[in-house]
């Protein structure tokens, strides 16, 4: 078996550093996603509006969000906060800021995406069987929405937690800063320990995205 | 018709996206000259407060690294933590990368930046940089059994080896033209390139070469100082005088009890000994020519 330079994990308290990094960008992730989805959904709702001054505003918000790389996204918030207005933000609120707009636009577009897919016979048998609209929303809309939302959303949040991963470009100390931090710290006694530190950060990505979409799909399962 | 209403509104996305961001490259310019005392903090100012920030690496060993029980280690960090003695406040470590050093000066989220950070004419525009306290430059390793000690006399048949995109390739290039170069894409190929034989020498900074040689027995640094002399110095907020001030004192007053050759045999011998103290080491400010 080569050398993976595994040994550096196990060296004082590495392997809880790595764990801690983890934590920081599961953190973020899961506070961004929380305030993402049900802002997501909401504005989701109203970008099926009619009026033009809301759809022109939602589309303005979206398209930006969606065209600025995140990177830049982090800088604007982390450093452009300071230089043009001149409020100091730490750089892990920075990322929960970034994160939320991000995970909002996103999942505004997947509700949105997801309400136009109902067909308008839907609506119209509804309205026939004497149903309210609210009532058209809760039993007829809204259960068929969710089922086409679901493994488009657990997407989403497995992104947001992958994406975590440039957060420490503005300082925040994360699973692979710390990882880089010990393949420099080990470089002349373990050449190798890249390849063994990267694949473990990789594993660790993996175990906590992977019961995240087996979640998805019991649901979609559940309901399909 | 949707076509049309889609291009509009990526021009407004964009036109709002330049916006933001001329806005966020323009108004440092303009605010340092007003709001001069809002951007950086002055010495008194992080004296009253207790904490001064510095930005430093925590993943260029032996510079500025964490090692494995959490702690901040290195040349820089060993004079990062003179500093808060002497300025009798605790330092907040930064965490900073090659690529954000200047804007976190610019925007005054560090007081004072030691993260290897080499002095350029175009750096100092954007930050001020103050008494250097090590040097830089290029080296070539090469076998003890053949050394290669100047590269005026190359063998037009032997080749050198060089890792791509770094100074040594530009400098190598630009310099000697005549020499036909081995270009590698990270550390670990070139090294086992060296080791298998393939070509004469190897040139890379002059801290790279010099651990290499170290390390490995059968090789010598046969040229320890190559090209231009670039210095290392701490770097502060553009106009920061008060700060910059006490620095340049310190670092001289620092020189009267050798600080950075202790400095050196603390964190850097263990990795480049001490024989080449004298060419790394800048004392009390004053570049060795």
């Amino acid at each position: 078996m080569p050398d993976l330079g595994l040994d550096v994990l196990f060296k004082g308290k590495n392997m809880i550093r790595l764990l801690g990094g983890l934590w920081v960008a599961v953190r973020i992730s899961l506070i961004a996603v929380a305030i993402s989805i049900p802002l997501g959904i909401l504005l989701g709702i109203v970008m099926t509006s009619k009026n033009p001054i809301v759809k022109v505003i939602t589309r303005v918000y979206l398209e930006f969000v969606r065209i600025m790389p995140q990177l830049v996204l982090l800088f604007i918030v982390f450093f452009g906060a300071t230089s043009a207005l001149g409020i100091n933000i730490s750089g892990e609120l920075s990322s929960i800021i970034v994160f939320t707009v991000w995970g909002t636009a996103e999942m505004s577009d997947l509700v949105r995406g997801a309400l136009i897919s109902i067909p308008k016979h839907q609506y119209e048998s509804a309205a026939a069987l004497t149903l309210t609209p609210s009532q058209t929303y809760l039993y007829v809309i809204i259960p068929q929405t969710v089922r086409r939302l679901v493994p488009l959303s657990i997407n989403l949040i497995t992104r947001m937690i992958k994406t975590t991963s440039l957060i420490l470009m503005i300082g925040v100390v994360e699973v692979l800063k710390v990882a880089q931090q010990i393949i420099e710290a080990n470089r002349m006694s373990s050449p190798n320990a890249a390849f063994g530190v990267y694949l473990t950060v990789l594993l660790m990505y993996f175990i906590i995205c992977w019961p995240i979409s087996m979640l998805a799909k019991r649901l979609e399962k559940k309901w399909g | 018709m949707k076509k049309i209403k889609l291009i509009t509104l990526v021009t407004l996305a964009l036109t709002a996206a330049l916006g933001i961001t001329s806005c966020g490259g323009g108004a440092p310019a303009t605010e340092t000259g007003s709001t001069s005392a809002g951007v950086y903090r002055t010495i008194d100012e992080i004296k009253e407060s207790g904490e001064i920030n510095i930005g430093v690496f925590s993943d260029k060993h032996p510079f500025g690294y964490v090692d494995e029980n959490s702690e901040y280690q290195g040349y820089d960090v060993y004079f990062a933590k003179r500093i808060g003695e002497d300025l009798g406040v605790k330092v907040n470590f930064v965490s900073t990368e090659a690529a954000n050093r200047i804007e976190y000066l610019k925007t005054g989220k560090v007081d004072v930046v030691l993260a290897n950070f080499t002095v350029t004419p175009e750096r100092a525009e954007e930050v001020d940089f103050a008494l250097p306290y090590m040097n830089v430059s290029l080296g070539v390793v090469s076998p003890e059994s053949k050394p290669v000690t100047s590269l005026d006399d190359w063998n037009a048949d032997d080749e050198m080896i060089v890792i791509s995109g770094t100074t040594a390739e530009t400098y190598l290039t630009q310099n000697y033209p005549n020499i036909k170069l081995q270009k590698y894409d990270t550390y670990a190929n070139a090294k086992s390139a060296l080791e298998n034989g393939s070509a004469a020498a190897w040139a890379n900074d002059n801290t790279e070469v010099i651990a290499y040689s170290l390390s490995t027995t059968g090789y010598t640094v046969g040229i320890p100082t190559l090209g231009s002399k670039d210095t290392i110095a701490p770097a502060v907020s553009k106009g920061n005088e008060s700060v910059l001030n006490w620095l340049n004192d310190e670092i001289t007053s620092l020189g009267e009890e050798k600080f950075f050759h202790a400095d050196y045999e603390a964190t850097l011998a263990d990795t480049y000994g001490l024989d080449y103290e004298e060419e790394l080491v800048i004392e009390g400010g004053a570049a060795a020519e």
